[in-house]
């Protein structure tokens, strides 16, 4: 089960997703990138049956660049958040998306926020949140650590709390994790956490 | 034989079991004979599980130097029958992509059929070649708008595009994940071991095929659902071409071959005194 979590900073929102691949027993892949950047400001971090992970945070990609294709402007976190619960709510009923989602994201005039979205459609805005096996480890050690207003250098050393939490605890702990960030700067890639190393992909 | 037993319905039947010869059939309860199984009204259900399509296969393929290799058994089995062992995995989708077949055949052959249509319309629409990336994409986004319909796919797509080799695994669940190595089928957790310590990026298409044909061997050595004849093609920059298919069973005695072994005592002829 795909552990992803995240968490509010000074300035900024963090997220972080293990990186792997799983059928049944088998492994297909280590480095396996979760956190979709929806726009220059929002990261979508989803844990769930992969084609249903892939093709929704796909789809709100497309629609979050649509807004700002047809309008000018892009949307706010707090709007992509309402509009991304929309969407899992008008399917539920009809044809489900086995999806959770921490969406995190820099507004301007509000600064950084994240938000719970899970997949029958429950959205709360919250400091810190996480879904998967991994949740049960890493929401007590961010209830434990976490403060208002950390820097980024705390922040980043209670995630890696987290993911040693994981790693240690949990029987089927992933190997990888990727850490994506937003701040006022954008949104980006921050790190990776690997204990193994996928085969190279090679440069054409 | 087991019969149904109606005796709790009937209160004219003889409490006492004992039936002589002459009447025992007559004064008996009327049953009819059920079929010996543990459990009759599971065994209905298990015999339609037991001929659905399971991805009883071993496919394989994985990126190097000089292209991809693409590899795999060619077993069909329905439950515990073997319906076939001349079955054609390596699907050519056009001269320079190949698709592997694991779940239902006809969904697979059928799809990449498919595919391969739409990808010589887009060839057609755009003048170029489609990417491995665009046609693994239209066809994990067909496969999941069938989703929850029963359809049984889990094939790689293997290639040579504008920007190298490329590979992909697309499964009838809607994933879709980009990669370098990957097995899939029912003998995939044994091609795997032997596939993951004997690679390297570096090796030659020799060594390379050789791999892919040692993984597909050992896989088909330990699962049923896998055998008949390992075929290895490789995709390289002018497209693809078929290198081996040799049976399993030749290819086991070619690795172990069988050694003499010393007798320790033999029977003679004892000479009538």
């Amino acid at each position: 089960m795909e552990s992803v979590f995240g968490l509010v900073g000074k300035d900024f929102a963090i997220v972080v997703a293990d990186s792997s691949a799983v059928h049944s027993i088998l492994v297909h892949k280590t480095n396996e990138d979760k956190i979709m950047v929806l726009d220059s400001h929002k990261l979508m971090g989803a844990s769930g049956e992969t084609g249903d992970r892939a093709q929704f945070t796909e789809y709100i990609q497309k629609n979050v660049a649509l807004y700002q294709f047809r309008n000018g402007i892009p949307l706010t976190t707090s709007a992509t958040a309402n509009f991304t619960r929309g969407e899992l709510a008008t399917a539920l009923r009809k044809n489900p998306y086995m999806v959770n989602i921490i969406l995190a994201g820099y507004d301007k005039e509000t600064g950084p926020s994240l938000y719970y979205i899970d997949y029958i459609a429950s959205l709360h805005k919250l400091d810190k949140a996480a879904f998967g096996y991994g949740s049960y480890f890493a929401l007590s050690m961010m209830d434990r650590h976490f403060r208002k207003d950390m820097t980024v250098e705390e922040a980043i050393e209670l995630v890696d709390k987290c993911i040693v939490e994981i790693r240690s605890r949990l029987v089927v702990a992933p190997p990888n994790f990727v850490i994506k960030i937003v701040d006022k700067d954008g949104a980006r890639e921050y790190a990776w956490r690997q204990s193994i190393k996928d085969g190279q992909v090679l440069a054409a | 034989m087991m019969k149904i037993d109606f005796s709790g319905l009937d209160p004219a039947a003889p409490i006492k079991g004992r039936t002589d010869e002459l009447c025992g059939d007559i004064l008996a309860t009327p049953s009819f004979a059920l079929p010996t199984t543990h459990d009759f009204d599971g065994f209905q259900k298990a015999a339609v599980q037991m001929v659905k399509p399971a991805k009883g296969t071993t496919t394989l393929a994985f990126i190097f130097k000089d292209g991809v290799m693409v590899a795999a058994d060619s077993r069909a089995s329905m439950g515990g029958y073997i319906s076939s062992q001349s079955v054609k995995k390596i699907i050519e989708i056009n001269p320079y992509m190949l698709g592997t077949m694991a779940g239902g055949a006809a969904d697979c052959q059928f799809w990449h059929r498919n595919l391969g249509i739409k990808c010589r319309l887009h060839e057609l629409a755009n003048k170029r070649r489609i990417s491995v990336a665009g046609a693994s994409k239209m066809l994990s986004n067909i496969l999941y708008s069938y989703r929850g319909m029963g359809l049984s796919v889990g094939t790689m797509i293997a290639g040579w595009d504008e920007k190298g080799p490329g590979l992909y695994y697309v499964d009838s669940e809607g994933g879709r994940l980009k990669g370098t190595r990957f097995s899939v089928g029912s003998g995939s957790p044994y091609a795997y071991g032997v596939l993951d310590s004997g690679y390297r990026f570096d090796l030659s298409v020799e060594e390379a095929a050789e791999l892919a044909r040692r993984a597909i061997y050992h896989a088909t050595f330990r699962d049923g659902a896998s055998g008949g004849v390992a075929s290895v093609y490789h995709v390289g920059p002018n497209g693809w071409k078929k290198l081996s298919g040799d049976d399993v069973g030749e290819l086991h005695y070619m690795y172990y071959p069988v050694e003499p072994t010393t007798v320790e005592q033999e029977m003679t002829e004892v000479s009538v005194a």
